[in-house]
């Protein structure tokens, strides 16, 4: 039962005195541990950045559903992966605004939606001042409330300039400063094209968007939806729709598939000329781009932990014939040969787990340099707890994979022939 | 040092021949010990047929050409090596059937090693590597640390514990050697050639240290190929192709010197 109850606090002593030893090594031997961890150091650092973008990015996501509302759907035509359909010309299956009339009787769980169209590189004057490639947009004013873009100064677009088609439109403030307009601006015409509009408001800046892509620094300008198509005959339609509530956003999408299907005349059996997508669709996708992303940066992590657990090998088999003598005398003192292998494995582990805490140090380091890359949207890029666990338990399992074969061969030196080596 | 109560008794019975089969008090019983090495087809007999017994509180010199065997039998008496054939009581323990790893605890508890070359550790202070042994038995930090200190002034280190190997003479490095084979308070200290490596003043001391430590009560065999190293003992045992040819006390001259100092068995030992 002593035995029992000793074996253990036996183990114990081992392991700590067996960390103490190691520590003594690497201390010892400084250069040719941090030579040796350099591998280790750069797998942690690399697998950790990648993670920690991984989750910045997503953060940022998750922000901007916030922002976005997560019951905003997305419609837009989409040619299908099959059927007669699938080398359509995308102008014949574009959007027409009549497919949308009638929606919201036919579909309960959609609270509101909002055509709009774009027209990009439009150039806009003020005076003698003009901004070339500015996006007009024309918007129904419900998508004001689906996208939550308030209007700082003056009045949203209103269901009547939609009626009557006026010429008039919302700025941001960045066009406005590029025109050198008033603050208050309101009530002051520019001209977009050729057509004279008379400005009835001030937009918030556009959030950042992670799904903007390359005109992130494009001013907008937008103008009511049916007057959009005075400053371009033929344009291409996108709706915004919002479902009721989180809950019935799955519903909302089905019902909206649905209607979209019998407005736009597809036959049953055919695949859908267009398609209905939820930011949470999109939170998927995005998902399974992690996933494929964190795989191909695991193999190259897991290849350079490989490397460098040859490198803790060689250190180690190095190590064990350096110090044969110590080893020899070692066990003429009576330690045993579980206690010369524990000695040795220890300090294999050792020497891996200060690469990994280096490494994740530097993978630190890399995350606050990507956090600072101007314009890369990755200032939410951190380590999260679980990736530092994992980098430890990886340096620890190399070490303990790679330590074995030094540390057995150690365990099985004849202490005679051990002393008697020079 | 358990056995130093019934020390007095038994060294009275110290000077009898070694022939009577396992007497009561041995501590080393040898019989019909051999210890064979194959190198190709050839069989080398290291140990030839040794039968020995030692008591404690002896202090013997084991002597003899290089190649006489004195090394291999001082490797099985110090639980090293295993003898190929033969008996060998430790204690009244029979360490031939012992595994690796009762072999090992016996050397831990039983058996303390001082080499020619003093093997400290280079990166460890003195104490540090008295405490070595300790560590691989089942002894507190506490423990070893008052352990090692008390050992260390025993033999005249007290002075020196913090000191790196590199920062000690020779003289006081077998000294640290000496207080780590003391460390574990062992049955046998075994010294191989102490004074190999050091010169003869410095020599005198260390052996003056051994005869301190006999007179204090603990068992000690060297090895050695030097006579006036030899002379400390009080008991001297000859060899020679792996056989002993002379056993007597340190007090008597032998009887028959060796006639030849060639290798007859030309091996190593």
């Amino acid at each position: 039962m002593k035995m029992l109850l000793q074996a253990p606090l036996v183990f114990l002593r081992l392991f700590y005195q067996s960390v103490y030893l190691a520590m003594g090594q690497i201390w010892a031997n400084k250069t040719r541990s941090i030579l040796t961890t350099i591998g280790i150091v750069i797998g942690v650092a690399s697998v950790t950045a990648v993670i920690a973008a991984l989750t910045g990015l997503k953060a940022k996501i998750l922000t901007q559903v916030e922002t976005l509302g997560s019951n905003t759907i997305f419609i837009s035509p989409r040619r299908p992966d099959t059927g007669p359909m699938q080398h359509a010309n995308f102008w014949s299956i574009r959007f027409l605004p009549e497919h949308f009339d009638g929606l919201l009787d036919h579909c309960p769980s959609v609270k509101r939606f909002g055509r709009q169209t774009w027209i990009g590189g439009k150039t806009v004057s003020h005076r003698e001042r003009s901004v070339e490639n500015v996006t007009v947009r024309g918007i129904e004013p419900d998508c004001h409330k689906i996208e939550s873009r308030p209007v700082t100064d003056g009045r949203p677009l209103s269901v009547i300039d939609e009626i009557q088609t006026r010429q008039v439109c919302l700025i941001d403030p960045k066009l406005r400063n590029e025109l050198h307009l008033d603050r208050d601006c309101i009530g002051q015409t520019i001209l977009i094209g050729h057509n004279t509009f008379y400005i009835v408001g001030v937009v918030e800046p556009r959030p950042e968007s992670v799904f903007g892509g390359g005109d992130q620094d494009r001013s907008e300008v937008f103008v009511p939806f049916k007057t959009s198509f005075k400053l371009q005959r033929y344009l291409y339609i996108g709706v915004l729709a919002e479902s009721k509530s989180a809950e019935v956003s799955d519903d909302a999408q089905a019902e909206l598939r649905f209607f979209l299907r019998r407005t736009r005349n597809i036959k049953p059996g055919e695949p859908d000329t267009f398609e209905v997508m939820s930011l949470q669709n999109i939170l998927d996708i995005f998902n399974k781009i992690a996933i494929i992303v964190t795989m191909v940066a695991g193999g190259i992590v897991g290849i350079s932990l490989l490397v460098g657990g040859v490198g803790i090998m060689n250190i180690m088999l190095v190590s064990v014939s350096e110090r044969t003598r110590e080893i020899g005398l070692r066990k003429a003192v009576g330690a045993k040969k579980t206690a010369i292998m524990t000695q040795f494995l220890i300090e294999a582990v050792v020497l891996c787990f200060f690469g990994g805490l280096v490494g994740v140090g530097f993978g630190q380091l890399l995350t606050m340099g990507i956090a600072n890359i101007p314009k890369v949207e990755m200032d939410m890029a951190y380590i999260p707890l679980w990736a530092i666990g994992l980098s430890f338990g990886f340096s620890g399992t190399v070490g303990i994979f790679f330590g074995m074969f030094p540390a057995i061969k150690a365990a099985r030196l004849d202490p005679i022939e051990a002393l008697r080596h020079e | 040092m358990k056995k130093l109560q019934t020390m007095p008794t038994i060294a009275a019975k110290a000077e009898k021949p070694p022939s009577r089969p396992e007497p009561e008090g041995a501590i080393i019983h040898l019989r019909d010990v051999t210890r064979v090495y194959k190198v190709g087809v050839e069989r080398i007999h290291a140990l030839d047929g040794i039968t020995l017994e030692l008591h404690d509180n002896e202090y013997v010199a084991v002597m003899g050409a290089s190649g006489s065997g004195k090394s291999t039998l001082m490797n099985v008496l110090g639980c090293l090596d295993r003898a190929t054939s033969g008996h060998y009581a430790l204690d009244g323990q029979n360490t031939t059937r012992l595994s690796d790893a009762a072999l090992a605890r016996v050397r831990n508890e039983r058996i303390g090693f001082v080499f020619q070359s003093f093997e400290l550790l280079g990166q460890h202070s003195a104490l540090k590597n008295v405490e070595m042994p300790l560590i691989y038995s089942k002894n507190g930090w506490w423990t070893r640390r008052k352990r090692a200190k008390k050992v260390l002034e025993r033999v005249g280190l007290g002075d020196r514990i913090k000191h790196k190997p590199n920062q000690l003479s020779g003289g006081e490095k077998q000294r640290v050697a000496i207080a780590r084979a003391l460390v574990c308070e062992p049955t046998i200290l075994m010294a191989d050639e102490p004074t190999g490596n050091l010169d003869t003043k410095t020599s005198e001391s260390i052996m003056n240290l051994f005869d301190q430590l006999h007179r204090e009560g603990q068992t000690i065999i060297l090895v050695t190929h030097e006579e006036h190293v030899a002379r400390h003992a009080r008991r001297i045992i000859r060899m020679r192709d792996g056989k002993i040819y002379d056993d007597r006390p340190s007090n008597q001259s032998p009887a028959d010197k060796p006639a030849t100092e060639k290798d007859a068995g030309g091996k190593s030992s």
